[in-house]
């Protein structure tokens, strides 16, 4: 390649870049600003970040909203991992005919739109609360419900059974292990890197989940973060300083994984389309 | 028991809270969905009304709307998204390129945001008075600002524009990957043939790629046909409806007017049809290609 075709290459390639991570630069940078300097366009730091920490303590639920975030994301990915994990094995270890159908059928659920679905669910659990109140509308257990079994993860799970030895199945039958005792003993502690993509996948999915939440969750001590950046992001007189630290700390959790943990995500989702 | 009926019972049970689990939570009301399309009245007083919802679904100005703007959201940024995407992962790929891993990092970033968070942000980057905006008029670009937020056509370029920005790194990622696996040798003996970068994008890179191209243009399809999130906060689905979902109008039919949950279901079925018709033309489209 010529050195002209290189140079308008890093040329595009840096003002894509640019144009990815500004908003995140802009945040950031936001968020240690008055609100008045932000609508200014100030793009450099300023010092009232802790101004703007007591403003954003002052004016919403932060913590409680984080801790319910927090519990939500956890719970779902802890038990979407369990469920979804099970579930995959069960379909490529003890492959048939008739689950190979089943399984067509369960991936079928991931064409379903979450709108056609809203309704009802919202009705199943208006009911449920009548009756086993705990997980009814407006509980943190009544938005994971719904996310915690997916045909993504079922799917997820299966290709990855795929690369998995036979043999220690076997030599787990020898030692005289039950079927659920290999899946727990041997299969779950081989495939650390598996969950570790598809917990990073779960645990981004379910903290920013919003329309669900938004259904189900009733009272403002029930709000989820993104809830609450909604609201503030939608009322009339925006603190833009408060609302960007609010966005900042709401991005922390998912960006640390995502640095952290980098190539087990994009493993991860190649994982899903081989 | 035999050994064989025993282990494949244990097949199923293994199998069975998530088989229940996604019943009772996606078969299921998508049962119930069906059945409340036929039903209407405020709130939980139900009564049958036959064919009524799905007759006013085709005179419902609103939905129209809605239905228009969703396609017109598909068609314009999905394509445009795929083959941003595409370059940027053939650039990506290529061996010579250094810091690689830095622009491929950057570009992925976006990922990250909540669809929420990354809203709110691009409402206030693209108020009237805000920073686009003052780039734009400080360096000339612009004379008068435009009014993206309250201009029903801008309104829904910068629907447009920010989903972009959030979805094409994800794009590329698969693009990405999937460039590795081609055989380089393809390469080198298409340019021995005197091909030039152009022409062996046309002829190698996209042939090689058509099911990843295929996969992720039908998952951005079923993305883009049940978006809510973005147009909830950066427009709120207005000017007038200029940015409305299906989703969205679907959300105000249950929860913001007067409850009315029959027909909120009928509309959510022409997402349902939207999908599926869709996924079918797509598969169409290349499968065809391939013969």
């Amino acid at each position: 390649m010529t050195k002209l075709k290189m140079g308008a290459m890093y040329t595009a390639l840096t003002i894509i870049s640019l144009v990815s991570i500004f908003p995140f630069i802009w945040m950031i940078v936001s968020a240690t600003n008055r609100s008045v300097d932000v609508t200014r366009g100030r793009i450099f730091p300023g010092t009232h970040i802790f101004e703007n920490l007591q403003n954003l303590l002052n004016q919403v639920n932060l913590v409680p909203a984080l801790m319910n975030s927090a519990i939500i994301a956890v719970g779902t990915t802890v038990l979407a991992l369990f469920i979804g994990s099970l579930a995959g094995y069960g379909f490529e270890v003890y492959r048939s005919k008739k689950k190979d159908i089943v399984f067509t059928i369960l991936l079928l659920s991931m064409m379903i739109p979450f709108a056609a679905l809203m309704v009802p669910l919202f009705r199943m659990f208006a009911s449920i609360s009548s009756v086993i109140p705990f997980i009814g509308i407006d509980t943190l257990p009544a938005v994971m419900l719904p996310t915690v079994a997916t045909a993504f993860l079922i799917f997820f799970f299966r290709q990855s059974t795929k690369m998995f030895p036979r043999e220690m199945i076997e030599a787990g039958r020898m030692d005289g292990l039950s079927e659920f005792g290999i899946f727990l003993r041997i299969y779950a502690p081989t495939m650390k890197t598996t969950y570790a993509a598809a917990a990073i996948i779960t645990f981004m999915a379910s903290w920013n989940n919003y329309l669900w939440p938004l259904v189900v969750l009733q009272s403002p001590g029930n709000q989820t973060i993104p809830l609450l950046i909604s609201n503030l992001g939608s009322s009339y007189s925006p603190d833009y300083g408060v609302i960007m630290l609010a966005i900042v700390i709401a991005t922390i959790p998912t960006a640390v994984i995502f640095f952290f943990m980098q190539k087990h995500f994009v493993a991860g989702m190649m994982g899903s389309i081989k | 028991m035999s050994y064989k009926t025993k282990n494949a019972l244990t097949g199923w049970m293994f199998i069975a809270v998530a088989a229940i689990l996604i019943t009772v939570f996606y078969f299921y009301p998508m049962f119930q969905s069906l059945l409340l399309s036929f039903q209407s009245g405020a709130g939980t007083n139900l009564e049958f009304v036959g064919f009524a919802n799905y007759v006013r679904l085709f005179s419902d100005p609103t939905f129209l709307t809605a239905l228009t703007n969703t396609v017109i959201y598909l068609l314009v940024q999905v394509p445009v998204m795929i083959f941003f995407a595409l370059i940027i992962s053939v650039m990506l790929n290529n061996d010579k390129l250094k810091f690689r891993g830095w622009f491929r990092t950057a570009i992925f970033l976006p990922c990250v945001t909540s669809l929420v968070a990354y809203s709110v942000i691009f409402k206030y980057l693209f108020a009237s008075d805000g920073l686009v905006n003052m780039a734009l008029l400080n360096t000339g670009i612009l004379q008068a600002p435009i009014q993206w937020l309250t201009d029903p056509f801008w309104a829904k370029v910068l629907i447009i524009i920010a989903i972009t920005w959030r979805w094409t790194g994800y794009n590329m990622i698969f693009y990405l990957s999937a460039l590795q696996n081609i055989d380089k040798s393809i390469y080198e003996a298409a340019k021995i043939d005197g091909a030039n970068a152009f022409q062996s994008f046309i002829k190698i890179t996209i042939p090689m790629l058509k099911p990843i191209i295929l996969f992720t243009t039908i998952i951005s399809t079923i993305g883009t046909l049940q978006l809510f999130d973005e147009v909830m906060n950066i427009t709120g689905g207005g000017p007038g409806n200029a940015t409305l979902t299906i989703s969205q109008y679907i959300y105000n039919l249950s929860f913001e007017y007067t409850p009315n949950f029959g027909y909120a279901a009928t509309v959510s079925y022409a997402i349902v049809v939207l999908i599926v018709f869709f996924s079918i033309l797509q598969f169409k489209l290349v499968g065809d290609k391939n013969d």
